[in-house]
């Protein structure tokens, strides 16, 4: 096997650019800390350097890319059927979810609504994915603090609930089960029963999380007070989802700006903390997974009968036009900016996710840190690299 | 079973309705024509005042700044100016209507892909095609590149989407970090991407490609080499199954 020269010289310009990333950030009298591609901190491959002095962070710049897949180039040649198939592979814990607001928007140009039913089970998984992602994610901050036990938790009951959206969608991780105008199949026989008792084991998770992680005196010290971001940075730098209620901003996309899911048909509460510090953004997380718990029991009591299929075109043509649909996914804001020209494949689609704006903040808030505490805010933060990278 | 809720019968009902209006009304061909036989349902949707007040607000602070709007009744709010009003449009977006949320910014390259759809491939490769006349969404346009963010009032509960033309000879435009100070890294995206020029941004660095990238592959001239090499049999997962007409 030959190394092609295109290959060649690709490989001399990325380690020239690691090269010049290394200079601009090596110091006189401090020293430069790289962290990662590979850390266990950063859900995919993230490169986090800092420039320090002693322990004191003074600067620290997050080097993405690794992974990215340019899904934005890509949706511009697939048919709209085919690009939920990408678009599964942004947030990899809740995918359910990232397919959501790109067939809402695609089903906004074509005037088409989803029957009655199939908006209630999609309102159900998109929740459920939402409990399969924050659970891992309170277990996996618990690990970046050095408690080792609660991710075996989190991993253990995950479990359950990942069972659940695979009985329905036959996938795991990637369920491609949204379509434009309903859902691909209806509940298998016995769903409902299951998914109540397995809702009950993810509350009896919450609560033992709560006790374990977020009453546990050592994890309040380490992220209390720590990487503090107040309410009107966090809006200019466009954070969305746990980390602006973290910061006090009473803005949920579910309740504010309802677009095709049937939250306004139960009853639930937007969580919502004044500190704005690492903690408040896990003590919000667990709340909501613990309100999406409650979310799933109440509508899973009253699913409409009915079809779970409008009546679309097989050939799906978008008419010409532009729409923005965005949904509070478990990361935050994710939406599609989709512009149609009226034919078989969106003429361009910006997937707004929201881990890029979460992490754009790291270089404002990391800014006089000490070491150890870059893990906490990293953590705290959380991010998906699939979600930044696309 | 439970009883389906009212409203969502109605919404229901009422997106049956129009349905067969839409298929009633000959056969649905091409989509600005659907759309024009549509526009005497259109008049079941109440006007939207908050966008319609959030425009009048922003026509007050910029004047003739303002090229374009659009409103899609409850849907959103657009407007157009220059490359040389966008970021006081995005600083009266923020002071006069309180849109303290910036949401995201991209850029759009409006020229029709010199490779087609990519779909057929088989039959695309090595094709010089037909060059398609340059269209443009809402607001319309006028050069290739257009500039685009989205900022959202969370008080007012609307969003605004600004576009702006980028001159065609160079693209270039002012940075939005002295407004919105989440716009760097979005900017970092546009430059590598689409190759637009951004002034006074601090730090021009490559965000996703490798530093020695050339090109700039969100244009669409900038071919898909995947699909060159080996073609993709995409169609064929949407051919007609026995028994379907359309």
């Amino acid at each position: 096997m030959s190394v092609s020269e295109q290959e060649q010289l690709a490989y001399i310009a990325a380690q020239a650019a690691d090269a010049r990333v290394n200079l601009e950030l090596e110091t006189e009298d401090g020293m430069t800390l790289n962290m990662g591609p590979q850390h266990p901190a950063t859900h995919g491959t993230l490169r986090l350097v800092a420039k320090l002095d002693g322990e004191q962070v003074v600067a620290a710049e997050p080097i993405m890319g690794y992974m990215h897949r340019g899904y934005e180039k890509l949706t511009e040649v697939r048919t709209y059927p085919q690009v939920t198939t990408l678009i599964n592979r942004i947030d990899w814990l809740g995918s359910f979810a990232n397919e959501v607001p790109f067939i809402l928007a695609a089903e906004q140009l074509m005037e088409v609504e989803a029957p009655p039913r199939a908006q209630w089970i999609r309102t159900i998984l998109f929740e459920m994915s939402r409990i399969a992602n924050i659970s891992l994610y309170i277990g996996d901050m618990a690990v970046q603090i050095g408690a080792t036990t609660p991710i075996f938790f989190a991993f253990r009951d995950r479990e359950h609930i990942l069972n659940q959206i695979e009985r329905v969608t036959g996938g795991r991780f990637h369920p491609n089960f949204d379509r434009i105008g309903g859902l691909k199949d209806d509940l298998p026989a016995g769903w409902i029963e299951e998914t109540k008792a397995v809702i009950k084991k993810m509350q009896t998770f919450c609560d033992q999380m709560d006790d374990l992680v977020a009453g546990n005196e050592i994890f309040q010290a380490r992220t209390r007070g720590i990487g503090v971001i107040p309410a009107e940075v966090a809006l200019s730098y466009g954070l969305s989802g746990a980390n602006l209620r973290g910061s006090g901003v009473d803005w949920d996309l579910r309740r504010d700006q309802p677009c095709g899911l049937v939250y306004d048909q139960c009853d639930w509460k937007v969580w919502t903390h004044p500190d704005g510090d690492s903690y408040s953004r896990f003590w919000v997380r667990l709340q909501e997974t613990r309100e999406a718990c409650n979310i799933v029991d109440q509508l899973l009591d009253n699913i409409p009968s009915g079809p779970i299929m409008a009546k679309v075109p097989r050939i799906i043509k978008v008419p010409a036009g532009e729409a923005y649909v965005a949904t509070e996914n478990p990361l935050g804001e994710m939406g599609y900016y989709v512009v149609s020209k009226g034919d078989l494949t969106p003429f361009r689609v910006k997937i707004r996710s929201a881990s890029f704006s979460n992490m754009s903040i790291c270089p404002w808030v990391l800014k006089g840190v000490f070491v150890p505490d870059i893990i906490a805010i990293l953590g705290s933060l959380y991010f998906i690299l699939g979600d930044i990278d696309r | 079973m439970t009883e389906v809720p009212e409203h969502l019968l109605k919404k229901a009902a009422e997106a049956r309705a129009k349905r067969e209006a839409a298929a009633g009304s000959s056969a649905p061909t091409d989509a600005p024509e659907a759309k024009a036989k549509d526009e005497p349902e259109e008049v079941v949707v109440e006007p939207d005042t908050k966008a319609e007040e959030a425009l009048e607000v922003l026509k007050e602070a910029l004047g003739d700044a303002i090229l374009a709007s659009h409103i899609e009744p409850h849907r959103g709010l657009w407007i157009r100016v220059g490359a040389q009003d966008w970021r006081a449009a995005a600083s009266a977006a923020r002071d006069a209507l309180d849109c303290k949320f910036f949401d995201f910014l991209s850029a759009i390259d409006w020229l029709p892909s010199p490779y087609g759809r990519e779909l057929e491939a088989e039959q695309d490769l090595n094709e010089a095609k037909e060059p398609e006349e340059m269209s443009w969404g809402y607001t319309g346009g006028e050069t290739r590149f257009q500039m685009l963010a989205r900022v959202y009032s969370l008080s007012h509960h609307i969003g605004v989407m600004i576009k702006a033309d980028l001159p065609d000879d160079e693209p270039r435009i002012d940075s939005l970090i002295p407004v919105y100070a989440g716009a760097n890294w979005h900017e970092r995206e546009a430059i590598e991407m689409f190759g637009i020029a951004v002034n006074d941004h601090p730090d021009v660095r490559n965000i996703y490609l490798p530093g020695g990238f050339e090109g700039h592959p969100m244009r669409k001239d900038y071919p898909l080499l995947a699909r060159r090499m080996k073609p993709w049999p995409g169609i064929v997962d949407v051919e007609l199954m026995p028994g379907d007409e359309s």
